[in-house]
């Protein structure tokens, strides 16, 4: 569905300027907060994210209205919807209810599936990148075989099989979209994984007579987690936008008049031209959502490089 | 090299069967009876005990498994039980729309992706930097179906107002139904140039215009990243550095050792995009309602019909082994180096 | 690039020349097949581009049930009688005269002379005759309701088979007159024959081309060369080529006995999304559509397109499952019913020109009864009944469908938003319970897995052709799960009326029948919606049908 699929591999081409600095004598984590400082893009993502994430928290105190309250149904006719009104600052939506309730409900909707779907994919990613970085031989082939195989099927097309099995219920498609991104999480880990193993203080762990499970556990996973996070960032955004795709597949929530922007976006295509506003608005917001979160991931993938260090 | 190309083929044999399982289950999976699953609607006692029989959902699993899977090496892909034709005769018959629109997409990337990625790079933290990133990060961001409307709104259905001068494509379809074409292997551009009809041939491309522009979003973006990230880092190469010395000029420079290293990213994003075009695909088709099989893919997703949707994602997967088959063959024609491995 | 190695250089003019050749040999062999000369506007007529949402399943009707095969039959085939332009009336058409026996099981029809298949072979008494014997003469695959549904489903039974039908013999009492035998009185006998499933094909080329040689299953028919390459009737327009998922394409009968089209091709264009249907006739691309979603009817109006609606003859309903033990109580079903506001249901979710209903039929309907009992729009009234009934908790599963739109609800989801608020000012709580349009939905409702979890749902009916019995019969006939009472009485009613040999003694019982549903209340009929169609500027001509018997002959399009 979107480009931020894991065969570019954790460590990518920088899309920003290297930053500049001394920076020895830092640990990899305070370095790259440093530079994450220094970069703009970094700074506008993280702001948008921040904003994103307390919109959806305080979602009730900033709502005028109920959720998918739908009060003012008789107002809108099929060739008509309400417009911006003093008791409606973005007027109504095409089920009566009020747009900016919405919408600002809609963040939460957002945030939840996204953050619920990455657990997913992550943990289950996890689990099978650790089976097979931890530990090798045919435990690897085998589990990477089956990444393999799923990765070849588009993840769009992965969840929409997977949603299909799960029938229609509010958990299928956070379950969906984060399954297909099982393999993904899993390729990464490992990679990140075997990388950290050739380090030398592996082999000097092991010289020393630790045993592997304690190798993996205490110094190989935590230096592995930078991409992790940093696909995670990404994945959020992702998740956003294939939400609204599963909609327009019509695999969406049961609730018509529901608060998710997806939705929305997906309901407003019929009134695309007499009401452009009703598809422009959600539109926005998966926008900049999705947009906050790439340019964070992205700034966060470029801090972590070490490429970019020298 | 021939040795290559087996191994590469044997490698692909254990993914596509281990695919095969996972599709196979995952009917098994489905809820309620197989057999009601794969028929819909139209379900009756008589028609589930005949797919019953024909798959043998009666059998144990393994048994089951193999008439599965005896079925597909015979190409036999199933029929859908919604318009009762085999799945793989409508895929082989729907797919060269989907191939002219998904290279024309690709060919909108490159021509726009790789002038732009060069430029970016040329001119690194300026504004048409900053121009070539925002525009490859919109392909990301923004729906690709939401994309597709939007074009299809201002570019053909066309806006209120004075913008209205501005819908000058057309909307859907792939060609003009008013066009009397002739079509002999169902790519309506070459088809037209075969026949040397013209006209048809020209339609054609218009129809794909906005469709490719569209798809060739998600391409988009990673191009221009790929180009501007290799671009700069072949400028800072020792023998880039050695020819600017040596005064040679700066467009030959360019085409011989600049252009041919950044050809490498982009062969790699078809063969990685592939996968993504064909499910990008299956929204822009049907938003400019394309007969190829993302849109039967579509209507196959709205009508739960499992029987298509498996038949296409093992298709897919194929086509997709094939073309990263492709892909590597060609590193060895673009770069001399990774030949010998 | 004079570091151009000789044998790079061989190497690339070797591959240049095999292009060459390759494209030489492909182009040698791929012919134009353009007629030339013969170009749309030199006739004068030109053609008339309209759009349908889907392919036909192929193009013999008598093995059809869907629309759209229907709709490409209504110009290249006529029944005996077909529905006045506009209205559920009869009309002679093959047929001039007909007239049914007192005791309703004889028919006999007069036919028109002169009248010719667009193979030039006569319609007379005999073909009629070799078409009933057809329909009934079906074997094997042929019988299944998949394909031939219209033939099983009125005729209820064939020669050989699935015997039991009501059809005994047809006899060419002379070459212009047919007299057509049952063994039980059908009174909506002559109504039935307007459907397109029974219209008059050509004897001579059903059997060259083997029309009745179908292959494959039940489920996977294959139709013969007939139905896929050859239909031929006596319509003013004859098949030309149909493109698969592409367009069907129809030109002008010249031999026509009627009013000849004054148009050349009628092409007929499959775009399955509703959106683009609209944005095709928006950027001219198309003449004409059928469906308009009730969001774009203004907009169309506004930018200067014809907007026709065809006169409903339909319902849609709110269907209520007494499985559930609250709705078994009739007075939490009136509570309902007086919940709901019709009129805002209409007006926010269906087409302008959309009627509220009473009954479960629309009133051009034989049969329909003015006087029956509509619980008027009052929430008051409903709480009170909830709270006689002691359900003032009482919570529903809604169920609705999705990706779908029908004539007679072009928008589920409107029309679900609507009534979930007013049920909810009502104090009713409701659950949404959404599901696929196919297979789901109709899975859900009509089967006995689904009965659990729906306690009301949104359904309709569009009817074939002027029968009560196509309407409350369907719905009410037996025991279903979709309703899930039992009320012999009313069973027993319907399968009385349905007897009766004519018309004119049906109507009275009918009308009773109407009156007992009215006051048994098993859903709230809620309106009558007018599907619309959509035309350019410059299409004249077009008669929208209730019962979609258009035919495009007088159809002309200037632009």
């Amino acid at each position: 569905m979107t480009i931020l699929d894991a065969e570019q591999g954790p460590i990518d081409e920088g899309l920003f300027d290297p930053p500049a600095g001394d920076e020895r004598g830092t640990s990899l984590w305070q370095g790259a907060f440093r530079r994450l400082r220094r970069n703009p893009s970094a700074i506008v993502g993280a702001v948008i994210v921040v904003a994103f994430v307390l919109v959806a928290i305080f979602a009730p105190v900033l709502a005028p209205y109920e959720p998918a309250g739908t009060q003012w149904i008789s107002q809108v006719t099929p060739s008509s919807v309400p417009g911006p009104s003093p008791g409606h600052l973005l007027g109504l939506d095409s089920f009566g209810s009020d747009m900016l309730t919405q919408l600002i409900y809609g963040a939460r909707q957002s945030l939840i599936i996204g953050v619920v779907s990455t657990t997913i994919g992550l943990l289950g990613g996890a689990v099978l990148g650790l089976i097979a970085g931890g530990l090798g031989g045919w435990w690897d082939t085998g589990v990477m075989r089956i990444v393999d195989i799923l990765l070849s099927i588009p993840s769009l097309l992965l969840a929409v099989s997977i949603a299909a099995v799960m029938g229609r219920n509010p958990f299928a498609i956070m379950i969906a979209i984060g399954a297909a991104q099982v393999p993904i999480f899993a390729r990464l880990l490992r990679g990140s994984m075997l990388g950290q193993r050739r380090q030398d203080y592996v082999l000097a762990a092991t010289s020393l007579g630790l045993r592997q499970r304690r190798i993996v556990m205490s110094h190989v996973l935590p230096n592995s987690l930078g991409p992790v996070i940093v696909q995670a960032t990404l994945v959020l955004a992702t998740a956003i936008i294939e939400v609204a795709a599963l909609s327009y597949l019509g695999l969406g929530s049961a609730d018509p008049a529901i608060a998710e922007w997806g939705r929305m976006l997906v309901k407003a295509q019929d009134r695309l031209q007499s009401d452009p506003r009703l598809a422009i608005l959600p539109g926005i917001c998966i926008a900049i959502t999705a947009l906050g979160f790439t340019l964070f991931g992205e700034a966060l993938r470029e801090a972590l490089d070490p490429k970019s260090r020298r | 090299m021939l040795r290559f190309v087996i191994r590469r083929i044997l490698l692909m044999v254990p993914v596509l069967f281990g695919l095969s399982v996972l599709l196979f289950l995952w009917v098994r999976a489905l809820p309620g009876d197989p057999a009601r699953a794969l028929l819909g609607e139209k379900a009756t006692p008589e028609s589930i005990a005949s797919v019953n029989a024909q798959y043998g959902f009666d059998k144990p699993l393994l048994q089951q498994y193999l008439i599965y899977t005896s079925r597909l090496l015979r190409g036999d892909f199933g029929n859908s039980p919604r318009t009762g034709e085999p799945v793989l005769g409508t895929f082989i018959q729907r797919f060269p729309a989907t191939v002219e629109l998904g290279v024309a997409a690709l060919i909108f990337a490159v021509v726009v992706g790789i002038p732009l990625g060069y430029l970016a790079a040329k001119r690194a933290g300026g504004w048409l930097d900053s121009f070539a990133v925002g525009t490859s990060l919109a392909g990301v961001v923004i729906p690709v179906f939401v994309l597709a409307y939007l074009l299809k709104v201002v570019f053909a259905v066309g806006l209120h107002g004075p913008l209205h001068v501005l819908a000058f494509l057309p909307s859907s379809g792939r060609q003009s139904a008013r066009i009397d074409a002739t079509h002999i292997t169902n790519f309506y551009v070459l088809d037209g140039l075969l026949t040397r009809e013209w006209d048809a041939s020209w339609d054609a491309v218009v129809h794909l215009i906005l469709p490719a522009i569209a798809l060739g979003s998600i391409p988009l973006a990673i191009i221009v990243r790929m180009t501007r990230a290799s671009v700069i880092d072949v400028l800072n190469e020792d023998y880039v550095r050695t020819a600017n010395s040596k005064g040679l000029a700066p467009g030959l420079i360019t085409r011989r050792h600049v252009l041919r290293n950044a050809l490498l990213p982009v062969v790699t994003v078809i063969g990685l995009q592939t996968g993504a075009l064909l499910a990008g695909a299956v929204l822009t088709e049907s938003v400019f309602a394309i007969n190829g099989i993302g849109s039967y893919l579509f209507t196959a997703i709205s009508n739960l019909d499992f029987a298509v949707l498996q038949g296409f994602i093992l298709f897919i997967a194929l086509i997709y082994a094939v073309v990263n088959l492709l892909v590597d063959l060609s590193y060895g024609v673009i770069d001399p180096r990774l030949r010998t491995r | 690039m004079s570091a151009l190695r000789p044998t790079k250089f061989l190497r690339r003019g070797v591959a240049a020349v095999a292009a060459v050749a390759l494209a030489g040999s492909l182009a040698s062999c791929a012919q134009s097949e353009r007629e030339t000369g013969s170009t749309a506007d030199e006739a004068g007529g030109g053609d008339f581009v309209f759009a349908a949402s889907s392919d036909p399943v192929m193009l013999d009707p008598a093995m059809a049930s869907d629309g759209e095969t229907f709709r490409i039959a209504r110009q290249q085939f006529e029944g005996l009688v077909s529905a006045k332009p506009g209205t559920t009336e009869l009309e002679p058409l093959l047929a001039t005269k007909w007239e049914g026996s007192e005791d309703g099981k004889s028919y006999t029809f007069t036919l028109r002379e002169g009248v010719k298949f667009s193979d030039g072979t006569d319609f007379n008494a005999e073909a009629v005759c070799a078409n009933f014997d057809r329909w009934y003469d079906w074997t094997g695959v042929n019988q299944s309701e998949n394909i031939t549904y219209y033939y099983g489903k009125l005729f209820r039974g064939f020669k050989t088979g699935k015997t039991g039908g009501i059809y005994d013999s047809c006899e060419a009492t002379s070459p212009t007159e047919a007299t057509v035998k049952l063994n039980t009185p059908f009174a909506s006998f002559v109504q039935a024959m307007t459907l397109p499933a029974f219209s008059m094909q050509s004897p001579t080329a059903l059997e060259k081309y083997n029309a009745d040689d179908t292959q494959g299953t039940e489920e996977d028919p294959r139709f013969s060369a007939y139905a896929t390459e050859h239909p031929t009737g006596t319509g003013p327009f004859v098949f030309d080529s149909w493109e698969r998922d592409q367009q069907v394409v129809l030109k002008r009968n010249d031999d026509y006995w009627g009013d000849k089209a004054k148009i050349d091709r009628a092409i007929i264009r499959t775009i399955s999304d509703p959106k683009a249907r609209t944005q095709e006739l928006q950027a001219g691309n198309i003449d004409g559509y059928d469906l308009v979603g009730p969001a774009d009817v203004q907009p169309l109006k506004d930018a200067g397109f014809q907007i026709q609606n065809r006169p409903a003859f339909n319902i849609l309903y709110l269907g209520m499952n007494q499985k559930n033990s609250a709705l078994k109580d009739v007075k939490v079903r009136e509570a309902i019913a007086h919940a709901i506001d019709k009129d805002a249901v209409a007006k926010s979710s269906l087409p302008q020109g959309s009627l509220t209903a009473k009954e479960f039929m629309p009133n051009m309907v034989e049969g329909y009864n003015d006087s029956v009992k509509d619980p008027a729009y009052d929430v008051d009234e409903a709480k009170k009944l909830l709270k006689e009934a002691g359900q003032e908790d009482l919570k529903l599963k809604f169920a609705y469908p999705t990706g779908v739109s029908r004539p007679y609800m072009p928008s589920p989801e409107d029309t679900f938003a609507v009534i979930k608020s007013q049920l909810e000012k009502a104090g009713i709580k409701v659950t949404p319970v959404a599901a696929k349009w196919s297979p789901d939905y109709l899975d859900m409702i009509q089967s006995k897995g689904g009965a659990d979890k729906h306690d009301i749902h949104l359904l309709g009916w569009t009817g074939d052709y002027n029968d009560p019995d196509n309407f409350i019969g369907v719905f009410f006939g037996t025991k279903s799960y979709e309703w899930g009472f039992d009320n012999p009485d009313l069973f027993k009613a319907l399968a009385a009326a349905r007897q009766l040999p004519t018309r004119e003694k049906q109507i009275p019982a009918y009308e009773k029948i109407n009156a007992q549903i009215a006051d048994f209340i098993p859903g709230v009929p809620l309106a009558h919606p007018a599907p619309s169609l959509a035309f350019a500027k410059g299409v004249e001509g077009y008669v929208a049908s209730p019962v979609q018997d258009e035919v495009w002959n007088n159809v002309t399009v200037t632009r």
